[in-house]
């Protein structure tokens, strides 16, 4: 495999000893023509990667923060390619964020996994994270993405038992995303120590780096999981944002950078 | 073609029936969904539980079901003699309660106090709700907000029960997004509650683990032909939402292959309008929703279509895996009945053999009645009458002018 954005990214940040901060927005939220300025707005509070969500009409990982931000875009007519022209945009100005598209299986299964991978290529994209591909249901298509230079990131739960675990760290590509809850994005906080305890089996497990995620939503908690994994994720706490805003989305960029910037903050200290 | 005897043999270890199936959930329902399967596979072969579940079946829930001649109805159109398999007559009053009343057995041996579940029309949520009372189990179901509203006699059974009954309001509001919202609440209280889904649908195993509930149906229906008929049917109708009631009959004639089958899909206004929740009938292509792939209505961008039948178990723009591959390897064929057909069976069996099908069954109903015409006054069908229609008595009142 070469090396690509992602893998590049956290070898630097290895090299630094700094944490990933990873911010997770749903394009086309609150409309499409804004995707593209959040993006670089996250980038520009210190955003290592970007997971940017690709709208579906059934999301059934997700609480009701991400739910809404799928109807908005939905609505607003953003659709799987209409995100692939956001990621192409956001390269014409940013060559070395990687970009993650994050969703749900049935808009790739739809276009066709060869057609998708070729396109998703083309655009810049770096990684993808379905939420319903767990690595077994993956086998055929991981490869396919493969072919064209994109990374399979799965999931690991605290409900994974150490033989699927040792199974997701043998399939998992770019970085492991620790999902630090039970329950769906935006649910009640974490438990740091909880966190750790799991880690400490998946890091015996793989190199690769260990990124967490669900119910990180400040500096506080992002420092406090910044201690014990790789890098942070952050979803909700910042879709909240754009939705409290999404009447005058000039305001949304602004608001994106104050949450991000605390966590790029907290997590550098 | 494959062998039909193959078919029996499915799924495969990843709950793959052919290129359908699977488990296509988030990571952390896998864990659940493996000792579910552990659980369910080790009790399958287990004479204890089955002979608690077979108990269960003949005493609470009044089994077997009858299989009943509708002579004037078959006179009436004058073609096939048409046989009714009366799971209208089940305690709660359809087939959903085999089903539940096999998983709150497993519910209750695997510890796990609280059970969940969604429901279109209702029947699944009733039933659920009614072996969660025997068994003192907390139930909770999700139903989507229309659904409430045209089953309101169900939502008040089901709190009568005890249960608490969710309204979802997200999406289309209807039985996808029940099964999401049931979803999201399994992913949060994974480890004391026990999902129950209702249809031969969702991750593996329980495709297969309803289809096995169900299939005692089909194992009565054959045994009772073979008695009141003297050999087997001709052919097999029943509706297709999901699709468990149909399994339930169908699956154990599988191998019979002078047996025909016929799915009957909820055709709405009409296939060709759009407005349907017929996924095979329409050649929808394949998809993948609630933790398995299969035939999916959805757009050219992959996402789900809302659907439409004037009942609401039908209204579902998925199907069983099984039936998918059923449908590719030829062995079922399926077919769709508009709302129209439908309402005009109803009334019929209602008229003429003093039955009141659920608009669900009518579905059935409307697509055997076309069926036998065509056929010769010695051959048979057998239609799973698969629940009552008390709980749609709103609904046909309403077309008729009519408000209680």
């Amino acid at each position: 495999m070469t090396m690509n954005r992602i893998d590049q990214r956290f070898a630097a940040l290895k090299a630094q000893s700094r944490r990933a901060l990873i911010p997770y927005i749903t394009a086309g939220d609150p409309a499409p023509q804004h995707t593209v300025g959040f993006m670089h707005a996250c980038v520009d509070a210190g955003a290592d990667v970007l997971e940017l969500g690709v709208p579906f009409s059934d999301p059934m990982a997700d609480g009701p923060v991400i739910q809404k931000a799928c109807e908005r875009a939905l609505k607003q007519g953003t659709r799987m390619a209409d995100v692939l022209d956001m990621v192409a945009t956001f390269r014409d100005t940013d060559q070395t964020t990687p970009v993650v598209l994050m969703g749900y299986l049935n808009p790739i299964e739809r276009m066709g996994y060869d057609t998708f991978a070729q396109r998703a290529r083309e655009a810049g994209v770096d990684g993808v994270l379905m939420v319903d591909m767990p690595p077994e249901e993956g086998a055929e298509i991981a490869p396919l993405f493969a072919e064209h230079g994109l990374r399979s990131i799965f999931l690991l739960a605290p409900t994974t038992s150490p033989t699927r675990a040792a199974t997701i760290c043998a399939h998992g590509e770019g970085y492991l995303y620790y999902v630090s809850l039970k329950g769906v994005t935006g649910a009640a906080s974490l438990d740091v120590e909880a966190v750790e305890r799991q880690l400490a089996p998946i890091r015996e497990m793989t190199d690769l780096p260990l990124c967490v995620g669900f119910g990180i939503r400040d500096g506080e908690t992002a420092a406090a999981v910044g201690r014990v994994a790789d890098g942070v994720i952050v979803g909700s706490a910042l879709v909240s944002r754009i939705a409290e805003n999404a009447d005058h989305p000039e305001a949304i960029p602004a608001a994106l950078k104050a949450v991000l910037g605390d966590m790029r903050d907290a997590l550098d200290r | 073609m494959t062998k039909f005897s193959d078919l029996t043999r499915l799924p495969d270890a990843q709950g793959h029936f052919g290129p359908y199936g699977g488990r296509f959930v988030s990571e952390t329902l896998s864990f659940a969904l493996e000792e579910l399967e552990k659980a369910y596979m080790s009790l399958r072969d287990d004479a204890d539980f089955q002979a608690e579940f077979d108990r269960d079946l003949a005493h609470y829930v009044g089994r077997p079901s009858p299989l009943y001649h509708a002579e004037r109805w078959s006179q009436k159109i004058g073609g096939a003699q048409i046989w009714l398999k009366r799971e209208d007559l089940n305690h709660t009053g359809a087939h959903k309660i085999n089903n539940t009343i096999g998983q709150a057995l497993l519910a209750k041996k695997s510890g796990k106090p609280r059970v969940i579940a969604e429901t279109g029309a209702g029947q699944h949520g009733v039933a659920t709700a009614t072996v969660a009372a025997r068994l003192g189990l907390k139930c909770e179901i999700y139903m989507g907000a229309e659904d409430v509203e045209r089953q309101k006699l169900n939502v008040y059974r089901m709190r009568l029960l005890g249960a608490e009954v969710h309204p979802v309001e997200s999406g289309s509001r209807t039985l996808k997004d029940a099964m999401n919202e049931a979803l999201r609440d399994w992913v949060t209280n994974v480890d004391d509650t026990f999902y129950i889904i209702g249809t031969v649908a969702g991750p593996h195993p329980y495709p297969a683990m309803v289809r096995d509930f169900t299939a005692v149906i089909g194992r009565e229906a054959r045994e009772q032909s073979l008695a009141q008929i003297g050999r087997l049917p001709d052919a097999l109708v029943a509706c297709v939402g999901g699709g468990s009631n149909a399994i339930g009959l169908f699956y154990p004639f599988i191998e019979d292959e002078d047996v025909a089958m016929v799915g009957v899909e909820a055709g709405g206004d009409g296939v060709e309008t759009g407005r349907h929740a017929a996924p095979l009938t329409a050649n929808a292509p394949s998809g993948v929703l609630h933790g398995n792939r299969t035939y999916l209505m959805s757009d050219a961008s992959g996402q789900v279509s809302d659907t439409h039948s004037i009942s609401a178990g039908l209204d579902y723009p998925g199907v069983g895996p099984e039936h998918a591959l059923w449908k590719d390897v030829g062995r079922v064929s399926y077919v769709a009945a508009n709302d129209e057909a439908v309402l005009e069976a109803f009334r019929e069996l209602t008229r003429i053999e003093g039955i009141m099908p659920a608009l669900e069954s009518a579905h059935a109903l409307a697509h055997a009645k076309v069926m036998a015409a065509a056929m010769r006054p010695d051959q048979h069908i057998v239609i799973n009458l698969s629940g009552r229609g008390d709980k749609d008595i709103h609904t046909v009142a309403k077309l008729d002018g009519l408000e209680f």
